[in-house]
């Protein structure tokens, strides 16, 4: 809070007597993490990522992190999970819990033959409005190269209701190298997608130097 | 439409443009009188309605100037009557500390000085004259032996005896001069004590005069507020104005310092009311809480210095009984300490927050940062947070007197300052009835412009030469009527 925020208290404060209540403030993140075949290399830099986001979300703020396998609708998925005390000692100590308990199911996760990222987004849509947090943001940490089984059904709309859909490290596949559309294709369908799921927001964030423009709205 | 519709002849703007000249003036001339009284009429609507605000204004002005002069008269005379109840007071005090022992010290120095008269007087006495024998003995010293031995021995008698007289009266003379030098010597202390003693007193008479001296001072200006001169109104109004912006300053440096104590207090409070908590999109229910703090901590001290009776903005307070009184000082100084000792923990725990944080972060981050200082250096910054802590609560709680000053010369400045924008807005709407009334005679002089051919003609036509003079004349009281 700076100066002028201070001395702006005073009509904030007699607005606030009045009645005019704000809404809810906290932040909640749902990140999935693809484990499957070779992106599955990639989860150092997973790790990066939920310690910013531990570095950065403050108490009363949510964070999950999720694996992407080849049915990812469902909440054995969830490798850590919590909700931030309002007390900031106690969120200091959650957030250093989360980050050993993240550290270790790193090291277990098997990787995956598919990949379902439609039944995470699902999963995490479903958290996330639990959560009945302000803002809501899934992460997701794939190539956004969904293969699904034969038996496995995602083939319809799916809501995605003032949920922000971040794309972080979407990696180049050998395919893409040859014919960059598809690449693009790629990423263009996941956005209409997203859009037309009623998603507020579809960003894709390949720089992990960015990871500020993760929780940062447009 | 074309744009060659108004011409009369078409092709030929000169001659159309003439002809519609012609027309035009033969219809303003016909309408002159009805279009003078018209601009005449607009003039007056406006220049009329102005006035009357002016006018309504310049008293409205009025009315605050003595309002203002009242108050300010007012708020003097009782600030000025303070002050000289306050001296009087002072100078209560100072006679009663000095002066009430005067008596004694007057019955001491007259005591002094009886005695320094006693031993003067003892220093007068003389020793005893030789008897009246020793001119008996003189005149027998002056009788002829003539060798006869018996007076020879009588004489020599007489001799010896006078001389043994003359040196016990020699030194009977020294003994008792002896014993007056001893006395002289004695008034020394007696001098030195009442030198002193006149000197305390005329140290105690001059702070009198100088005390009497500024009750005087006092007294002549309430006695010009009394009289309500311009004088004493305009020193008052300065002295208002110096007081609003000393107060203003001050209450500066008092934000300041409210932010300070704000910046400490604002993230342990999180601690204890929650961190996620919004009143409005920005501020968060803990910084409310900390200001809440701050403003508790304000209100304290400004009882504290009202029950002490440094301020007087509650009436109530000042009016209560000693006892009532003191006792509530006591209670607004425990509050306002345990405040401050609550302050003083909650900086603690700030720095305590921010190394848990900090701590966290560097767990995070990919390169680990060199260890905090952990020796007595490292503690500085802390003990000063919990310094600071303690003290701003205090510091905070004097922003009652320049609080009170502001209160009281906003009121003197506030109706100066209404008095003039009152009287720059008369000023406007006089200026703007002055400048419609013009214009609506340059209309009327732009409108005879306009029709001057037809003019000329009627006075041609209408002025003989014998009445030409005359007519003119009248032409000239005419157009003066309308202007």
């Amino acid at each position: 809070m700076n100066k002028r925020q201070f001395l702006g208290t005073f009509p904030a404060l007699l607005l606030a007597g009045a009645g005019c209540g704000s809404g809810n403030h906290a932040h909640a993140v749902y990140m999935l993490v693809d484990t499957s075949g070779t992106y599955a290399q990639e989860a150092g830099k997973a790790l990066l990522i939920v310690n910013y986001l531990l570095g950065t979300l403050e108490s009363g703020d949510s964070l999950a992190v999720a694996r992407v396998k080849s049915r990812s609708f469902s909440e054995k998925d969830i490798l850590a999970k919590a909700t931030f005390d309002t007390r900031p000692s106690q969120a200091n100590a959650q957030k250093r819990a989360f980050r050993e308990k993240v550290d270790a199911s790193f090291r277990q996760v098997p990787g995956s033959a598919h990949t379902d990222i439609t039944g995470g987004l699902l999963q995490g849509a479903e958290w996330l409005n639990e959560t009945g947090a302000g803002t809501r943001t899934i992460i997701v940490f794939s190539d956004m190269q969904e293969e699904l089984d034969k038996v496995t059904q995602r083939s319809f709309p799916i809501s995605l209701k003032n949920i922000r859909v971040v794309a972080v490290n979407v990696v180049k596949l050998g395919t893409d190298n040859v014919d960059p559309r598809r690449y693009l294709g790629r990423l263009e369908a996941w956005e209409k997608r997203v859009v037309k799921a009623g998603a507020s927001e579809w960003r894709v964030i390949n720089d992990l130097q960015r990871l500020d423009r993760i929780l940062a709205r447009s | 439409m074309s744009s060659q519709a108004w011409m009369v002849l078409p092709d030929n703007f000169a001659v159309s443009f003439l002809v519609l000249a012609v027309v035009a003036m033969a219809f303003l001339y016909a309408a002159r009188a009805p279009m003078h009284a018209l601009i005449r009429a607009l003039g007056q609507a406006l220049v009329g309605p102005l006035r009357i605000g002016a006018r309504w204004l310049s008293a409205a002005a009025n009315e605050i100037h003595v309002r203002n002069k009242a108050v300010l008269l007012a708020h003097g005379k009782q600030e000025i009557g303070q002050r000289i109840e306050r001296e009087f007071e002072r100078l209560g005090a100072l006679v009663t500390r000095e002066l009430q022992g005067y008596p004694a010290m007057q019955r001491k120095l007259l005591d002094e000085i009886t005695r320094i008269e006693e031993d003067y007087k003892k220093c007068g006495e003389v020793p005893p004259t030789p008897p009246d024998w020793a001119d008996a003995v003189a005149a027998v010293a002056k009788v002829k032996s003539a060798g006869n031995e018996v007076v020879l021995r009588v004489l020599e008698e007489i001799n010896r005896s006078v001389n043994s007289i003359h040196d016990k009266a020699i030194a009977e003379y020294r003994k008792a001069y002896e014993s007056r030098h001893k006395i002289l010597e004695g008034f020394m202390p007696f001098w030195r004590s009442v030198d002193k003693n006149l000197s305390q007193v005329e140290k105690n008479v001059a702070d009198l005069k100088s005390s009497v001296k500024g009750v005087d001072a006092h007294m002549a200006k309430y006695e010009q507020i009394n009289a309500g001169t311009d004088k004493a109104q305009h020193a008052l109004t300065v002295s208002a104005g110096t007081q609003f912006a000393i107060s203003v300053l001050v209450m500066l440096v008092a934000a300041g310092g409210a932010f300070i104590n704000f910046k400490l207090i604002a993230l342990p409070m999180s601690e204890m009311v929650g961190a996620g908590d919004y009143i409005t999109s920005t501020l968060r229910t803990s910084e409310v809480a900390a200001l809440v703090i701050i403003f508790v901590e304000a209100s304290m001290g400004l009882f504290l210095l009202e029950a002490m009776r440094i301020t007087h903005l509650f009436p109530r307070i000042a009016n209560l009984n000693d006892r009532t009184r003191r006792r509530m000082m006591w209670i607004s100084l425990s509050l306002l300490v345990t405040l401050a000792g609550v302050e003083a923990a909650l900086a603690l725990m700030r720095d305590l927050l921010i190394a848990d944080k900090q701590a966290l972060l560097q767990s995070l981050a990919t390169v680990q940062a060199n260890a905090a200082t952990d020796g007595w250096v490292g503690r500085i910054p802390t003990a000063g947070q919990m310094l600071l802590g303690f003290i701003l609560p205090f510091a905070l709680a004097f922003i009652a007197i320049p609080l009170e000053s502001l209160i009281h010369s906003a009121r003197t400045v506030g109706g100066v300052a209404l008095m003039a924008l009152v009287r720059v807005l008369a000023f406007g709407l006089r200026l703007a009835g002055n400048v419609a009334r013009q214009l609506s005679r340059v209309l009327i002089r732009v409108y005879d412009v306009a029709i001057v051919v037809p003019l000329l003609v009627e006075r041609l036509v209408k002025a003989s030469p014998a009445r030409r003079g005359a007519r003119m004349g009248r032409i000239d009281d005419i157009e003066r009527t309308h202007a």
